[in-house]
């Protein structure tokens, strides 16, 4: 492991910015392309939101980001100790939400699937969620 | 520094987003946008991405619970100047079956004019 951070702060929606901002300067020196860079702050920003807008809810809480770096490669995981996902294989649906009243769309889940090469998400009901992102950069078969 | 710009052309409210449209943003943006619908009588409405520099699924609630209140009113309702990264968030949710996509405002307006 050649670098890593750990972050940590209260589930309030103005440290959504924050948190991705900070993973994306993290991961600057693997000289990500842009399309690489927002892909990557696109899904921390999904999960940061779960966290705060699913994990806590009205309740107050602290979300943890621990990055790790590895050659060309990036772990995220990010953290919440809210009231945890009963059936994952549910909310992994797309278009599934449990909050339509909130605006949400039930894409989030799939927008991280599809915008890092591998997504893990453990969580216990009453206890948090976890969810672990891992994009390599560099790996577009772009000729140029 | 205000996320949203608002100019009313022949009955066709056109709005202009900025900055980062997150969770936390998204929240600010959409009583803006509904107090705007609820005070004007309109036919359509047009929102520009032109300006947004990051969107995630917090976005795409916000363009469809508009799309929700716009067709309640009996309204159109299109986008426009949506970048390559935004794209691909669209198409992935399906959203570009409902809503079409125009290259530019003057474009959009005319289309929901001509509809
Ligand atoms: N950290 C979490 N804690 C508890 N429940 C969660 C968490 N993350 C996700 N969920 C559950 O999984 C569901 C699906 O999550 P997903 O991000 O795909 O959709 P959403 O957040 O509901 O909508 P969107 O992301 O489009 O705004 C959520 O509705 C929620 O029930
Ligand atoms: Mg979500």
């Amino acid at each position: 492991m050649s670098n890593y951070l750990r972050l940590q702060f209260p589930s309030k929606s103005e440290n959504e910015s924050l948190a991705r901002i900070t993973v994306a300067s993290f991961v600057a020196n693997l000289d990500p392309t842009m399309e690489e860079l927002t892909e990557l702050k696109t899904a921390v920003s999904e999960a940061v939101t779960n966290a705060i807008i699913h994990g806590y809810g009205e309740q107050a809480g602290e979300v943890t980001i621990e990055c790790a770096l590895f050659d060309h490669t990036v772990k995220v995981v990010i953290e919440d100790k809210g009231v945890g996902i009963a059936d994952i294989d549910e909310a992994r649906q797309p278009m599934y939400t449990s909050r339509p009243e909130l605006e949400r769309s039930g894409m989030g889940m799939t927008i991280m699937e599809t915008f890092v090469d591998s997504i893990e998400i453990e969580s216990t009901v009453g206890e948090g969620t976890r969810v672990t992102l891992i994009k390599t950069f560099g790996m577009s078969n772009d000729v140029m | 520094m205000p996320l949203v710009e608002t100019r009313f052309e022949h009955g066709v409210l056109v709005i202009s987003l900025k900055g980062e449209l997150d969770h936390h943003a998204v929240e600010q943006i959409r009583d803006n946008i509904e107090r705007q619908l609820a005070e004007n009588h309109y036919r359509g409405l047009v929102i520009s991405f032109r300006n947004i520099e990051f969107m995630d699924s917090s976005g795409l609630g916000l363009i469809l619970g508009r799309y929700r209140t716009v067709r309640e009113h009996g309204g159109q309702m299109a986008l426009c100047e949506v970048g390559a990264s935004l794209r691909k968030l669209f198409e992935m949710s399906g959203l570009l079956k409902v809503l079409p996509v125009y290259d530019s405002e003057e474009v959009a307006v005319q289309a929901i004019q001509g509809a």
